[in-house]
């Protein structure tokens, strides 16, 4: 696997060379696109992105968890969390750019 | 929220871009996610959260109606970890998973 860590300059970078923004600007407007997907899920709202996934926001009740290095118990409360679906169109990319052996083993 | 209005609302705090603009931006940034994660490549956003990609190993799988076996081939699957700013959020300011938070190592 490639094991590098692509992070916001890396995407800033990528809206420079693609749309010819200032990278001042192109940093700000990733800030900006990521701000607005993550208000939107705090508000509790799923944001769908087509050809990409969605992050959905799930309510968790309280349950009683262990920490498995004590044993002890430890009551965790009720929770939201975001979970991300992606969606086929990046599942099958991932896949297919990280293929180590030829798919037609599967049916 | 869907992409075209995260597309409106961006392009309504910047009215000197075009709309076509701002979907260009929009479509940018997440091809440049897909494209990492498809080198293998983790991203990693902080205080959003991270992307990385996980492997399945290949397994004998069953058919569950036949009983029959089947092979299943090896799979790498996107996985998303929310970063610690945005759980805490969720959760007004308290990160109640914080100590607790054993899931998703592998």
């Amino acid at each position: 696997m490639g094991g590098k860590t692509v992070t916001r300059a890396d995407l800033a970078e990528a809206v420079y060379r693609r749309l010819g923004l200032s990278r001042a600007e192109s940093a700000a407007m990733v800030e900006m696109v990521l701000q607005e997907i993550c208000e939107s899920i705090v508000r509790g709202e799923s944001v769908k992105l087509s050809s990409f996934g969605s992050f959905v926001v799930r309510e968790k009740g309280l349950r009683v968890g262990r920490n498995p290095k004590t044993g002890l118990e430890v009551p965790i409360p009720p929770r939201r969390v975001t979970v991300f679906k992606p969606s086929n169109i990046m599942k099958q990319r991932v896949n297919s750019g990280l293929a180590t052996v030829p798919a037609e083993a599967a049916k | 929220m869907i992409k075209s209005e995260l597309v409106e609302r961006i392009a309504a705090r910047n009215p000197h871009l075009y709309q076509r603009d701002v979907e260009h931006l929009v479509n940018a940034i997440l091809e440049e996610i897909v494209t990492a994660l498809s080198r293998g490549d983790r991203v990693e956003l902080r205080g959003f959260g991270a992307f990385s990609v996980k492997n399945r190993p290949a397994r004998t799988g069953r058919n569950p109606r036949t009983g029959e076996q089947v092979p299943v081939s090896e799979k790498f699957v996107p996985f998303f970890k929310t970063g610690k700013e945005m759980r805490e959020r969720l959760n007004n300011g308290a990160d109640p998973g914080a100590e607790t938070d054993f899931d998703d190592e592998d």
